[in-house]
């Protein structure tokens, strides 16, 4: 575990760099965390967030395809607004645990 | 008469309605199970069918051997479920009532998921090992080639047989050398998780005999499309990579009759309680096998560990107690490697595959994590096993939930 400093506030993250404490994440936090990574989180950026704090509070997995057909964004664009890593950078941003693949 | 319907004679269906059989009064309880094939697949040959290691004739037998005297056999599409009212209604228009219903309809693949899939190349240089037709085909494609660039793909997670992609290369390697055509061949591995596998310890050992191999390793690839006419796949982000013949594990999802019935997630998987296997929007809907949400691999194993679990648990709803049988998402799976050996892991839920040995009475101890001769003799065994032992709802003298014997904790 170690600390990080986001908007005033210090948390604590994983090893990669997730909240451990979910009730630590705003607005906020996740504008800086993106920015980091050298993303500018928009209102787009948002809606997938919500989204994703929804569903893993209703305890749903997540799959890069389900928010491909959330109807906020489709998958192409999901890999655009978060380059690389789409649900990895979005679960972080979103305060939500890493996706494990239940394999 | 007090009613229960399988639906689906697979693996999952044929062991519960042999147990339940066996344990239910026949005057009390009439068992009834559905399924539109007549042929019963043992799947976990299907991978050795392209390198002619078995044939067709090696994994079919008919699906009535497998169903004892006293269960009613359907044969017959489903149409759909109708949870509130306790039905089930058959293609054609003849109903079942039920009061326990056991959902074991399994995961199929899907290739129309992915555009550029079943297109003009499909059965010609892109193929499945998931299917008999695909297994078969690949086959016949093999004995001919030259060599070039064989790619191994998964399309989406999760997949039946997390392990099967894996086996196929190591058995590629394998095969090719010893036509003396290693040399010729090119192999990929293309996932679209972050490494061979999902689990640290499990991927360290599996990365490193992949390496060992010669096997190249792509990650984090997650396909948008197949071209078709450059022979190229293409991911969301817009890489490509290049094949002469690709393998590929189709998207993987639940029957469509999960999906007209209104009780399936975006893949059609019945969303299921992981330890009690009760549907989570019917109380006396349970559910076995492939065809569930539940966060394990889909595969016999499971199936067969959580079968017992499911069966304590009916029995339970049956007199009207509560369910104490809690599921761990045990998973026991062979990793054939090639060249006589194979690889053994066992994990669940909370504990990922481990290093150490697997006791079992009278045949192992079987070396987990480790590559070895036995290993592959399991698997070799296991054939036999199913067959005679597993699919009739016999005892195995293997427990249903995890055990840390023999294990190994690593940090």
């Amino acid at each position: 575990m170690a600390e990080k400093t986001f908007a005033g506030k210090t948390v604590e993250v994983t090893a990669e760099g997730y909240l451990v404490n979910k009730s630590d994440w705003s607005k906020e936090v996740a504008a800086e965390m993106a920015k980091e990574d050298g993303i500018d989180l928009t209102d787009k950026h948002y809606e997938v967030l919500d989204y994703l704090r929804e569903q893993e509070a209703s305890g749903a997995s997540l799959t890069i395809r389900k928010v491909g057909k959330s109807g906020i964004v489709d998958i192409k664009g999901l890999y655009e607004l978060f380059p690389g890593g789409p649900l990895k950078l979005s679960s972080k941003y979103a305060g939500i645990s890493k996706p494990a693949s239940c394999v | 008469m007090k009613k229960i319907v399988i639906l689906g004679a697979g693996t999952a269906g044929t062991m519960m309605a042999n147990k339940l059989r066996k344990a239910l009064d026949r005057e009390e309880w009439a068992i009834t199970i559905v399924d539109q094939f007549k042929t019963h697949y043992y799947q976990p040959g299907f991978l050795f069918i392209p390198f002619g290691i078995y044939q067709k004739e090696d994994v079919i037998k008919p699906k009535a051997d497998f169903i004892p005297a006293g269960v009613n056999m359907i044969y017959s599409s489903i149409d759909r479920i109708e949870g509130d009212a306790n039905k089930v209604h058959l293609e054609g228009g003849q109903v079942l009532n039920y009061d326990f219903l056991i959902v074991a309809t399994g995961t199929k693949t899907n290739p129309d998921e992915t555009p550029g899939l079943k297109d003009k190349l499909w059965y010609k240089e892109i193929f499945d090992f998931y299917t008999i037709d695909g297994a078969l085909a690949l086959q016949k494609f093999l004995k001919g080639w030259e060599g070039g660039k064989l790619v191994m793909a998964i399309t989406e997670l999760p997949y039946k047989c997390p392990v099967a992609p894996l086996e196929f290369v190591f058995l590629a390697d394998a095969y090719f050398t010893e036509l003396g055509m290693r040399d010729k061949v090119e192999i990929a591995y293309v996932t679209p998780m972050p490494g061979a596998f999902t689990k640290p310890v499990a991927t360290k050992m599996l990365s490193e005999l992949l390496a060992e191999k010669n096997i190249e390793v792509i990650p984090d690839f997650y396909i948008e499309r197949v071209d078709n006419d450059q022979k190229k796949l293409i991911s969301y982000d817009e890489k490509e990579i290049d094949f002469d013949v690709l393998t590929v594990v189709p998207v993987n999802m639940g029957d469509e009759m999960i999906e007209r019935s209104g009780l399936g997630d975006d893949l059609n998987f019945v969303p299921t309680d992981k330890h009690t296997l009760q549907s989570v929007a019917h109380e006396n809907i349970f559910v076995l096998g492939d065809a569930s949400n539940i966060p394990t691999s889909k595969a016999g194993s499971v199936a067969h560990f959580a079968a017992d679990i499911l069966f304590e648990n009916l029995m339970s709803a049956i007199e009207g107690r509560p369910l104490h049988a809690k599921f761990d998402g045990h998973a026991n799976c062979y990793i054939e490697t090639g060249f006589g050996k194979g690889a053994l892991i066992d994990f669940n839920y909370d504990t990922e595959p481990l290093p150490g040995t697997f006791p079992l009475p009278g045949i192992g101890p079987f070396g987990l994590l480790k590559n070895t001769k036995i290993n592959h003799y399991g698997k070799v065994m296991f054939r036999w096993i199913y067959w005679h032992i597993l699919l009739k709802g016999k005892e195995l003298p293997v427990e249903p939930l995890m055990t840390m014997a023999g294990k190994k904790k690593v940090n």
